[in-house]
């Protein structure tokens, strides 16, 4: 064999190697194929969109940077991100505080461990749907089991989702009776805290308070950080309790960001417009990720 | 499981009977918060069997009085609850069919087989793990209307068979990784096809990631809102979410037709948390994911 074939074949990948390749696009195909049609196209196709005009009845006309100036002056929709923001800011550190409680008491030598655990999580597999329709009931004004549970203890009846001033912390609270999820990732954290640390720490005199502050918080930071980013990420983008309980009544005050965006789309038919939203809430949200990665620098602590 | 509160002490008989009174008291508390979580849907399925007049009665009654079984026939008329049922059955099966199949093929493809673009798709899986549902909402919706399929299930079945879950994908190859690759290899040699080998030795080792898989999945497809909303209009194509929706604003002063349309979709789900619990709480804890 001369020196020219050998070089020729190691160019040209062998017939075994080309046989791999194929076996790897075949079984890769469903996620290249998915990707392409249902993601990376519509997303491209988004961005045109958002600089036209197009009620699906008339032709789709090109308006330039229509859609995101009037966006940006539009009271609807700066009142639908101030809702969320307000619903995200206040409902996701409490979610925090009562997730990580929970799963703290279910890490103590309790009985019945699993029951609670079982019961804590349940509320996360109820079908959002069913618990909206029951939590509209909840809230209800005079029939509502929250109001009659209130007057035991001697608290007036409140009008709830038809107060404008209350509807927003009514869906905080209903959020709190689904951290579940949070709670279940905070007791696998904490089980994965060497006992060893405690122990040494125990010998050097730190009482329950001083562990709680030097080993267990500052280990679970991570857990804390991951549990916040999915947190207000899924917090902006509530839909359902918001459909179904209020559509965004009294007055706007649950318009919530992507309820206003798909009232935009499929009440209004400004499909432009909605998508030109959509994006709106897309930078929010890789913005708020980001720039939570990078705050999280200074105190989330990960074992090196 | 670690232990705060609980770690042995040296001080004493005194200490040791406050430790025991804290957790007492911890227990009691608990116990007060599980009722408080369990209030919701236990007023509902206890109202979902009142007369509509005991609904509407102070003090709330816990136990009806009157069961009134009939509720439940009821709303079986009202609304065509048992086609709601049918239709999800069918859309939540495909589904997550779909979702197993592709995701298994994909976390082959990933972990298994060296191909040129491998780590290129594989950023883009994690890229799309990022990426807030809603930017695709409206143009995914106006795609499926360019191809007719406004007002059947395919949208709601046909993106599933693509592996479009990363976190799907994730859990299989990770429990991929864990077998070792000599035992294919032998079986490549020997001649075997990649398709039987995935199926005869990979598969049969990774039954319980694929459990896993299939629970959250059939979860979120069962609990799915937005997209039947959108892509399915005709009644005799809607799912249980709609069906639901549907009854709470055609009869939304009938507490008890409500309450107990919402029962007949919880149950089945409450009856697979009690069989599956260890795959919820499995798949949870490796991936921080479930639900929604």
């Amino acid at each position: 064999m001369t020196a020219s074939t050998i070089a020729l074949k190691s160019r040209l990948p062998s017939r075994l190697k080309l046989r791999e390749w194929a076996a790897g696009y075949f079984f890769a195909a469903p996620f290249i194929i998915g990707f392409v049609v249902f993601t990376a196209f519509p997303m491209l196709y988004s961005i045109w969109l958002s600089f036209n005009k197009w009620d699906l009845l008339s032709p789709m006309r090109f308006v330039g940077l229509q859609n995101f100036i009037k966006m940006v002056g539009d009271a609807r929709a700066n009142l639908g991100l101030y809702n969320s923001a307000f619903y995200t800011i206040i409902a996701v550190p409490i979610q925090l505080v009562i997730s990580f409680t929970l799963a703290l008491a279910l890490t103590q030598k309790l009985r019945f461990r699993d029951v609670y655990r079982a019961g804590f999580y349940l509320p996360i597999i109820v079908p959002l749907v069913a618990s909206a329709v029951v939590w509209q009931r909840v809230f209800h004004y005079e029939y509502g089991i929250l109001n009659e549970v209130l007057g035991w203890v001697g608290i007036p009846a409140q009008k709830w989702l038809f107060d404008v001033n209350l509807a927003k912390p009514a869906f905080i609270f209903m959020s709190f009776w689904m951290i579940g999820r949070q709670m279940v990732i905070f007791i696998a954290g904490l089980g994965n805290i060497p006992q060893s640390m405690y122990e040494a720490a125990a010998i050097d005199g730190a009482g329950s308070f001083k562990r709680m502050l030097h080993i267990t918080i500052p280990m679970m930071t991570p857990l804390i950080f991951y549990n916040m980013v999915i947190a207000i990420i899924n917090s902006f983008q509530t839909f359902i309790p918001a459909k179904i309980m209020t559509d965004g009544g009294p007055e706007n005050a649950t318009l919530f960001v992507v309820l206003n965006i798909w009232q935009q789309g499929f009440q209004f038919f400004n499909m432009g417009y909605a998508a030109a939203l959509s994006w709106e809430l897309f930078v929010i949200i890789v913005g708020f990720t980001i720039a939570q990665f990078y705050m999280s620098n200074k105190w989330v602590y990960y074992e090196a | 499981m670690a232990t705060v509160a609980a770690l042995p002490r040296q001080s004493g008989s005194r200490q040791r009977m406050l430790d025991r009174a804290g957790l007492i008291f911890l227990q009691l508390l608990m116990t007060f918060i599980l009722i408080s979580f369990l209030v919701p849907t236990l007023w509902m399925v206890s109202a979902s069997l009142k007369a509509s007049t005991e609904i509407f009665q102070h003090p709330i009654t816990w136990i009806p009085k009157d069961p009134q079984w009939s509720n439940y026939v009821r709303v079986f008329q009202v609304i065509p609850l048992a086609k709601f049922a049918e239709n999800t059955a069918i859309v939540v099966a495909l589904s997550v069919l779909g979702t197993i199949i592709s995701s298994v093929m994909v976390a082959y493809a990933f972990s298994r087989i060296r191909w040129p673009g491998r780590n290129m798709f594989f950023s883009l899986l994690i890229a799309t793990m990022m990426l807030p549902e809603v930017v695709t909402l409206i143009p995914r919706f106006l795609i499926f209307k360019q191809l007719g399929w406004i007002d059947t299930w395919l949208p709601l079945i046909v993106p599933y068979w693509c592996a479009n879950t990363a976190l799907y994908v994730f859990l299989i190859q990770q429990f991929f990784r864990g077998i070792p690759m000599e035992l294919e290899e032998a079986a490549l040699i020997d001649g075997a096809g990649r398709i039987r080998i995935l199926t005869e030795i990979l598969l049969p080792l990774c039954k319980p990631v694929i459990a896993t898989v299939a629970v959250f999945a059939l979860l979120q497809h069962y609990n799915s809102f937005l997209e039947p909303l959108i892509y399915v209009n005709s009644m005799d194509k809607w799912t249980l979410a709609l069906g639901i929706r549907s009854i709470n604003d055609s009869n939304a002063a009938n507490w008890e037709l409500v309450f107990a349309a919402g029962t007949v979709m919880v149950a089945p789900i409450i009856a697979l948390f009690l069989v599956a619990q260890r795959y919820f709480v499995q798949g949870i804890a490796m991936t921080g994911f479930g639900g929604r």
